[in-house]
């Protein structure tokens, strides 16, 4: 298949992709009309400001997890690399009394590392990305709790200043996950790089042998998503105060969900980073809406599996064109 | 997928005993090393302590008062410690023991994962001649009759700690005043004790419970469902936290919703993370039910046991309300 092909060919996917958007968009509308039904707080602008300043960390990592599911590899270590890079940033300001763009620093690039570690090791040996990141989810949590000897460390202050400023009662980790968005978005439909990308989910191969260098935009990939994942730890760590050793616990998960339901095909090819923003906003508004309406546990984790579920049959019934999953 | 993070977990486990504790011996040892020691003369009896996970600050903390237990008691016992890797994880913890009891130790200090599935492997071990006593969380008492098990229990009293906390809270507010409570991991028998003892302060002093819900133990899942009552029930006066790691959460939320100073945040476990906090007055009070001694009266009693071949009645271990009036 020669590089013209490719590209016409992605022009209707391109549509459906719009489509996409618009029908979840709809179901976000739906989502956030039924709880402003059943609760009189919910359609208040404290819970609009509540939901935006928690989902910068859940927005960054599950940016990282479209790029990795679209060239159709998955990156399971997300949650531990976050944790990760909360606790070398938690050494760093109260062992080591770094100033705080030095700390910022060290925690980001141990996302990094642990990123291209996952990326160079699925690509040298040709293993699957879902063992080499499942190991990756023990080593790094296992890390985590060896720097903070398996307890929360308190940083107050010092890291507090990464939410502080910002605009319209945002906090500057909200506006780094838009940009993020933007940007991925922008660099995924606008870039040879991003073409690359589909062209590497749609058929490995077919890259390869149209000299797409495969083996080094994936360890790319996973350094992007390991880098993400560690932003995403120093916004996890400032918004709380403290790193936390079980910070970023079953992340992954949560990010997969916010990704498949957002239209990305699990096979890769398919998809788009901002399918995968609203995903994360359909979660992080169910999440807050079933918490403000005080539903019990059991029933929280049922409702939100059915959601995960629904959307995604909703979106599999609406892309009818060859869609697998 | 279990069996992978099983692996991970061995690993740890093995790197932690090389660091810190030269004479723990792992538990996939041979019997040959057991042989070995005693024809070395050290006829010391060999103690197990089985914990949850050692990833929660709270068993971590057990793990390190056992271990100096051991140290100043050098001579009278040789201490086994091992914990499982997801707190949940009963089927490893069931194996952890089945393992000691291959190992033929002398007794198990049991902090058990689930209150009703391990009484039968214990009953086995018992079974086995070997001495079982119970810390952390308690066994079923019906379970225990069914098998016929009688061990001892020594521990704290959860529904009495969150009780004292809730107390001293009460005396913060006037009746009428509306409160919240974070719950722990639903499942969890001391999540459950927790709750209600924040609901018997809560009763008695007349407040008023505007939502309970679980954050699972965690300080994320915390803040966000804090931050959540928070805007549904604006005029909520304290958050109750069954642990402290939740409290640090709680703390989060009111600083996000801007109501630093308006609404009080009570504790549990009194980590090392809370007492900056206590001091600087974001949390009210914590509770100390001194994880560290834990494990040190269990082993207490599971030599007393050994000694006198009897089996000895319960014992409450101690908790104390902590304030910024106890941390200074």
């Amino acid at each position: 298949m020669s590089w013209s092909d490719f590209v016409a060919k992605r022009q209707p996917r391109r549509g459906a992709a719009h489509v996409h958007l618009g029908g979840l968009l709809a179901a976000l509308v739906l989502l956030i009309s039924f709880f402003a039904w059943r609760s009189p707080t919910f359609l208040t602008p404290t819970t609009f400001l509540t939901v935006a300043n928690q989902l910068p960390e859940a927005a960054l990592v599950a940016v990282g997890m479209t790029f990795v599911i679209l060239i159709g590899g998955i990156d399971l270590s997300v949650g531990s690399i976050l944790g990760l890079a909360s606790a070398v940033l938690g050494l760093a300001l109260l062992r080591w009394q770094l100033p705080l763009p030095l700390a910022a620093l060290l925690g980001v690039s141990a996302g990094l590392i642990a990123g291209f570690l996952n990326g160079f090791v699925t690509v040298r040996p040709r293993l699957p990305s879902f063992i080499v990141t499942l190991g990756m989810l023990e080593a790094a949590r296992g890390a985590t709790y060896l720097l903070t000897d398996s307890r929360t460390q308190y940083l107050g202050g010092p890291v507090e200043k990464l939410t502080e400023g910002g605009m319209l009662g945002l906090t500057p980790p909200f506006w780094w996950a838009i940009s993020a968005v933007v940007l991925a978005q922008g660099v995924l439909s606008r870039t040879v790089f991003g073409r690359n990308l589909y062209a590497i989910g749609g058929s490995e191969q077919t890259a390869y042998l149209s000299g797409i260098p495969v083996a080094r935009l994936k360890i790319t990939v996973f350094a992007i998503a390991g880098g993400l994942a560690g932003l995403g730890g120093l916004f996890n760590a400032a918004r709380l105060s403290s790193a936390d050793p079980n910070a970023g616990v079953g992340m992954e998960l949560s990010a997969i969900a916010a990704v498949v339901i957002g239209g990305t095909s699990l096979t890769g090819g398919r998809g788009s980073v901002l399918g995968t923003f609203l995903g994360v906003l359909v979660l992080a508004t169910l999440g807050n809406g079933l918490a403000q309406l005080g539903v019990q546990e059991p029933l929280k984790r049922l409702l939100t599996g059915g959601v995960i579920i629904l959307a995604v049959v909703l979106d599999r019934l609406r892309y009818s064109g060859g869609a697998e999953i | 997928m279990r069996r992978f993070s099983f692996l991970a977990a061995a690993l740890l486990l093995v790197a932690g005993c090389t660091q810190t504790a030269q004479n723990a011996i792992s538990p996939t040892s041979d019997p040959m090393t057991d042989t070995a020691i005693v024809k070395a003369g050290a006829r010391r009896p060999q103690i197990a302590l089985v914990m949850k996970s050692l990833a929660n600050e709270f068993f971590k903390t057990m793990e390190e008062g056992a271990k100096k237990h051991e140290q100043i008691n050098e001579d009278k016992y040789k201490l086994i410690s091992n914990g499982i890797k997801d707190e949940q994880d009963i089927a490893k913890q069931q194996q952890l023991i089945e393992q000691m009891i291959g190992q033929k130790v002398a007794a198990i200090v049991v902090a058990p994962a689930d209150s009703k599935a391990l009484v039968s492997i214990c009953q086995k071990a018992a079974a086995a001649g070997i001495v079982v006593v119970n810390i952390d969380n308690r066994f079923d008492a019906a379970v225990m009759t069914e098998k016929k098990l009688t061990v001892p229990f020594v521990g704290p009293d959860n529904r009495k700690g969150a009780k004292l906390a809730g107390d001293y809270l009460a005396t913060k507010l006037k009746a009428g005043d509306k409160v919240a409570i974070l719950e722990g991991a639903p499942t969890a028998f001391n999540a459950q004790q927790r709750k209600a003892g924040f609901e018997d302060a809560i009763k008695q002093a007349g407040l008023v419970i505007a939502d309970s819900q679980s954050a699972n133990w965690e300080t994320d899942q915390a803040s966000k469902i804090a931050a959540a009552m928070l805007t549904a029930h604006p005029d909520i006066k304290a958050l109750l936290c069954a642990n402290d790691s939740m409290a640090l959460g709680a703390v989060a939320a009111v600083k996000a919703a801007g109501k630093t100073g308006q609404v009080l945040i009570v504790g549990f476990d009194n980590i090392g993370a809370i007492q900056a906090l206590i001091k600087s007055g974001s949390v009210l009070c914590t509770v100390d039910q001194h994880g560290d001694q834990l494990a040190a009266f269990g082993i207490d009693y599971a030599l007393e046991m050994l000694a006198k071949k009897a089996t000895p009645v319960d014992k409450e271990t101690p908790v104390d309300l902590v304030t910024t009036e106890t941390l200074k």
